[in-house]
């Protein structure tokens, strides 16, 4: 079972109370952008083996989106945090490059 | 050596001495015309129908571990042709049709049975739908057929047809449909490969593309840098990772399938059962063992192993339209890793990179593809036009906003 603590209401929710969102942190393109630019935005995901950042909510709970780093090929949780956010908190930085030394995402590190 | 009946007694009556290696074991030569990436039944299908129909001969088909032990070996083996859109049922027809000849071709038993597949149907809603993919699929050339509850309960009595929720209202059958023993099918086409010509180098992972000038001159591996014309990848859950070496990031995410078996039990269940509207599939095997399975974890994953929810998602679905179920116990369970796409289509195609194709995105149906997968992917890189059947597999379809959604679930991949 994956448990993720909701950073809003503070549960330690299970997976059967939360809905999988897709990768976190995409770069929002719409109106004026190039085609390419809105394909990729809408499309394009870098689908890693390893650290992951991505989307969840808490849909049998409060209802809020929030975001969690996972690890996709231990499913080892780094941590949750809010979603009103363009980059993951230092502390979830910090918990990742613990475990993960050398981890990158797009231009994150 | 060519396999037959006759072929068997006569190595039963000389103790067995005559049988030799499947296929070879092959040290990688420096170069090859066309190298495929990935030994799982697409890779193995194309190296086949490229050595079988499109005379070449210098191929090879790198796997990182040995061939069957991705996805082909891991699915519960149903094959089938009834999709709705345009765009996929003339190639899964297709694909059907390959089943039908494939162990005459390859010379090996593969154990396609025919023995029928059932979508079970519990509203009006349902049945609208069904019956316009039913007339799509005999439009196409595939065969349908439209049961009654009546016809239902005569053919399938253990079948609970009065389940509160989900009463069973029909299904939709295709008579064609059925299973295929998987691993076998990745052993057929990779002797028929093999003794083709084709090197089969297991053991072996891809780990980059030498890419010079935008022209991809061959993949960097395991063992050592290995030259090609042409590199073909259909590495199914692995596809990110791959084609990340390219500089790439597909229209894809990668999530967990699990599979579950009972223990072996005497023929119960006639064809294929699907129960769409509880997560539910199963089907008996050969050695008697009931196979079945439901949805996908629903979040990223490369772990191959799921985790308990959908375990007891898919049992209750079982036990709701098939309560017998419970008397059974469960034997085995497993994961695969799919390569779940934006719209649950695949894609055959070129990349931007000269000389570097792709094969994938074939979610939790590239099982019954596998044989016009391979055929289709084994054109494109011969002949560099995608197949009849294939045209409408390219990657460009995203951006140009004709996706092939048959679910109609937009870009979510784990909705597919
Ligand atoms: C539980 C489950 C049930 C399913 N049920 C069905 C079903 O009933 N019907 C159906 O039609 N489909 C089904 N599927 C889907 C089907 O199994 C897959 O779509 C299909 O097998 C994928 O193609 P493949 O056989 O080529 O994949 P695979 O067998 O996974 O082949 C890919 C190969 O690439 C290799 N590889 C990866 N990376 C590298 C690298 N860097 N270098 C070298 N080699 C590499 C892997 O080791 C692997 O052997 C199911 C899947 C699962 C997991
Ligand atoms: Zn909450």
């Amino acid at each position: 079972m994956l448990t993720l603590q909701c950073p809003y209401c503070g549960v330690d929710a299970d997976e059967t109370e939360l809905s999988p969102g897709g990768e976190a942190h995409l770069k929002r393109f719409g109106p004026g952008s190039t085609d390419e630019e809105f394909e990729d935005y809408l499309f394009a995901r870098q689908n890693p083996k390893g650290v992951h950042f991505e989307r969840w909510r808490h849909a049998y709970g409060c209802g809020k989106w929030f975001l969690a780093a996972r690890c996709t090929m231990t499913l080892e949780v780094f941590g949750t945090y809010s979603a009103q956010t363009t980059e993951p908190p230092q502390t979830i930085k910090d918990a990742i490059t613990a475990k993960r030394p050398g981890w990158t995402w797009g231009t994150l590190s | 050596m060519r396999y037959s009946g006759f072929r068997v007694i006569k190595e039963a009556l000389t103790g067995h001495k005559g049988w030799t290696a499947a296929w070879r074991e092959p040290d990688p030569q420096p170069a090859y015309d066309i190298v495929i990436v990935g030994g799982g039944g697409h890779g193995l299908a194309t190296a086949y129908y490229l050595a079988s129909k499109y005379n070449q001969h210098r191929v090879a088909v790198i796997e990182k571990g040995w061939i069957g032990g991705g996805n082909v070996g891991r699915n519960t083996t149903i094959i089938r042709s009834n999709y709705l859109l345009d765009g996929n049922e003339p190639f899964y027809e297709f694909s059907l049709k390959l089943w039908e000849g494939l162990e005459q071709d390859f010379n090996y038993n593969a154990m396609v049975s025919q023995r029928g597949i059932l979508n079970l149907i519990h509203s009006d809603a349902q049945r609208d739908a069904f019956i316009r993919r039913g007339n799509a699929m005999i439009l196409n050339g595939a065969d349908a057929e439209l049961l009654s509850t009546a016809q239902i309960k005569e053919r399938y009595p253990f079948l609970n047809t009065e389940n509160a929720r989900f009463p069973i209202k029909g299904g939709l059958a295709q008579h064609r449909g059925g299973t295929v023993r998987h691993d076998a099918v990745a052993w057929g086409y990779a002797r028929g490969a093999d003794s083709r010509g084709v090197d089969i180098i297991q053991n072996c992972e891809v780990t980059g593309f030498r890419i010079e000038n935008g022209k991809c001159l061959g993949v960097e591996t395991t063992k050592g840098f290995i030259g090609a014309g042409k590199v073909g990848c259909a590495v199914a859950g692995s596809s990110s990772r791959l084609m990340s070496h390219a500089g790439m990031r597909l229209p894809m995410e990668s999530h967990v399938l699990q599979a579950f078996v009972s223990e072996g039990l005497k023929p119960v269940l006639p064809g294929v059962i699907t129960f769409g509207a509880g997560h539910f599939y199963v089907s008996q095997s050969d050695k008697g063992g009931l196979v079945f399975g439901g949805d996908i974890d629903g979040y990223n994953t490369y772990a191959q192993r799921g985790n308990l929810p959908v375990v007891e998602d898919v049992c209750e679905g079982g036990m709701a339209i098939f309560p017998m179920l419970g008397r059974a116990r469960l034997l085995r369970m497993w994961g695969g890793i799919m390569d779940m796409s934006m719209d649950g289509s695949p894609i055959i195609d070129r990349t931007h990179i000269d000389g570097l194709y792709f094969n994938g995105g074939w979610c939790y149906g590239g099982f019954k593809a596998t044989p016009a997968s391979g055929y289709a992917f084994a054109h494109l890189l011969a002949t560099d036009t995608p197949h009849d059947t294939a045209t409408a597999y390219r990657f460009d379809r995203f951006e140009r906003g004709l996706m092939i959604d048959e679910k109609g679930m937009g870009n979510q991949p784990n909705l597919h």
